[in-house]
């Protein structure tokens, strides 16, 4: 493959927002999810919803990170940095993704407590988990 | 290409300094012709066959894969012009083959446009044209209905189906259809079941073709580069003297004989993708400007009655 990592890759631990706001700043809007709604989507463009979000990197055929813990309410958007397309699709059919060509990303919000099972349905040996949490009082 | 370049069992797996292999990589892209000679199958390259005018064979068909029309990324930012290279050598072949098979990923994303675009540069051809789809054609919201209302008439299931020409047995499968998390390419339990009964009535001595988009022969798993249930399907082959299995996916030529089972991949017309375990992942593999043509290619195949094989040309679109 040559080079389709040459645009930010983001964090590689893909916890954090693609413009890295600091742990505490992640933490806050965890907590205030919804109060901060504008200042939160002045601040994380890739946010399709006002609540605390979280990101998966696609990248040389590979989920980053294939594990990943959030509270019910988070949105998690997937973005692809392969020049090759891919598709993500929950294993119990919850969610699916169109088709992400390179740089296109891809959000679903988690409401409900769960382990859900992804994978991309163009080349399915890349897989990942969303472990979904109740939401902290 | 050479005589013994076509029975290496793995003609180009780095793709560059293959000592007289860059010779016969003159196509970009996927082309092979095929000829079953006496049940076995040699593929030759484009460029061998545009020589080879002065035999012509008894009976000849033509692979091309991997067209991705629609792809734009820097492998290759003009994968149309591409398949018009592969088409154009085509239309100069000395002897006309008699119809194409595409085994696949005829377009990029699946989208109205590209199969458009595809299938009027592969209609300039004049051939009749057989198709399988590869998974980037399946990509339409319902998940394959684009491609079986364009390619699928008179097909079963997801587009699987056989026909007969020439006394050999043709059998197109799809192996890019429902896949699940952590598998391979995978064919499924109806497909298998009537694979079974289409081979049933055949006799033994019936030349059989087999095509699929993704191997159905296991080269590389870890890059998704194999079949579940491939083995499954070849067992119903067994008994045969000539089975031919035609594979693209991998964007690159790779062959292997097992009994009397011969197997091949082809080139695609778009782009091509490093050799396996020689990258982090598969994918677009960007090569020195000038150099593409050499990795792209169509092929040829001739089939001759008698005790040769079938004779497989990979013709690279340049070199």
């Amino acid at each position: 493959m040559s080079g389709p990592a040459s645009q930010l890759p983001g964090p590689p631990g893909g916890h954090s927002p693609a413009n890295r706001p600091s742990p505490t700043q992640h933490r806050a809007h965890l907590v205030a999810a919804g109060l901060l709604a504008l200042s939160w989507l002045a601040a994380a463009p890739e946010a399709s919803a006002a609540g605390p979000t979280a990101t998966v990197q696609i990248e040389n055929f590979t989920f980053t990170p294939a594990q990943l813990s959030i509270e019910a309410g988070t949105t998690v958007t997937w973005i692809n940095h392969d020049d090759i397309p891919h598709l993500v699709a929950a294993s119990d059919k919850a969610f699916r993704s169109p088709p992400l060509d390179t740089d296109e990303s891809f959000s679903f919000t988690f409401s409900t407590p769960g382990t859900f099972d992804y994978f991309c349905a163009l080349h399915p040996r890349m897989t990942g988990t969303i472990q979904v949490t109740a939401k902290a009082k | 290409m050479s005589t013994s370049d076509q029975t290496r069992p793995l003609l180009d797996d780095d793709g560059i300094d293959r000592r007289g292999f860059l010779k016969c990589m003159n196509w970009a892209g996927t082309g092979i012709l095929w000829t079953l000679a006496g049940g076995l199958p040699q593929g030759i390259g484009l460029d061998r066959a545009l020589a080879a005018d002065a035999t012509p064979l008894p009976f000849t068909f033509l692979q091309i894969s991997d067209s991705h029309v629609g792809f734009d990324k820097p492998a290759n930012p003009n994968a149309l012009a591409t398949l018009q290279e592969a088409i154009d050598r085509i239309k100069a072949l000395p002897v006309k083959p008699a119809f194409m098979i595409h085994t696949g990923d005829i377009s990029h994303l699946s989208k109205a446009s590209e199969f458009d675009n595809a299938d009027k540069l592969i209609g300039e051809s004049g051939m009749q044209v057989f198709y399988v789809p590869g998974e980037h054609d399946l990509l339409d919201e319902q998940q394959g209905k684009a491609y079986l209302d364009r390619y699928g008439k008179g097909s079963k299931g997801a587009g699987w189906y056989s026909f007969d020409r020439d006394g050999v047995h043709f059998v197109g499968l799809v192996n890019v259809a429902g896949l699940t998390a952590g598998g391979l390419g995978k064919l499924g339990p109806e497909q298998l079941a009537w694979l079974k009964s289409d081979l049933a009535g055949l006799s033994a001595s019936t030349p059989v073709v087999v095509f699929a988009h993704i191997p159905l022969w296991s080269i590389y798993p870890e890059w998704g580069w194999g079949t579940d249930d491939g083995a499954e399907a070849l067992s119903n082959l067994k008994r045969f003297g000539s089975v031919t299995v035609l594979n693209g996916h991998i964007h690159q030529v790779m062959q292997k004989v097992e009994g009397n089972v011969t197997f091949h991949t082809a080139r695609s017309t778009a782009f091509p993708q490093p050799a396996p375990g020689t990258a982090p992942a598969p994918g677009p593999m960007k090569v020195p400007a000038g150099d593409l043509g050499k990795y792209l290619g169509v092929a040829t195949v001739d089939f001759v009655r008698g005790s040769q094989p079938l004779a497989i040309v990979d013709r690279p679109l340049a070199g």
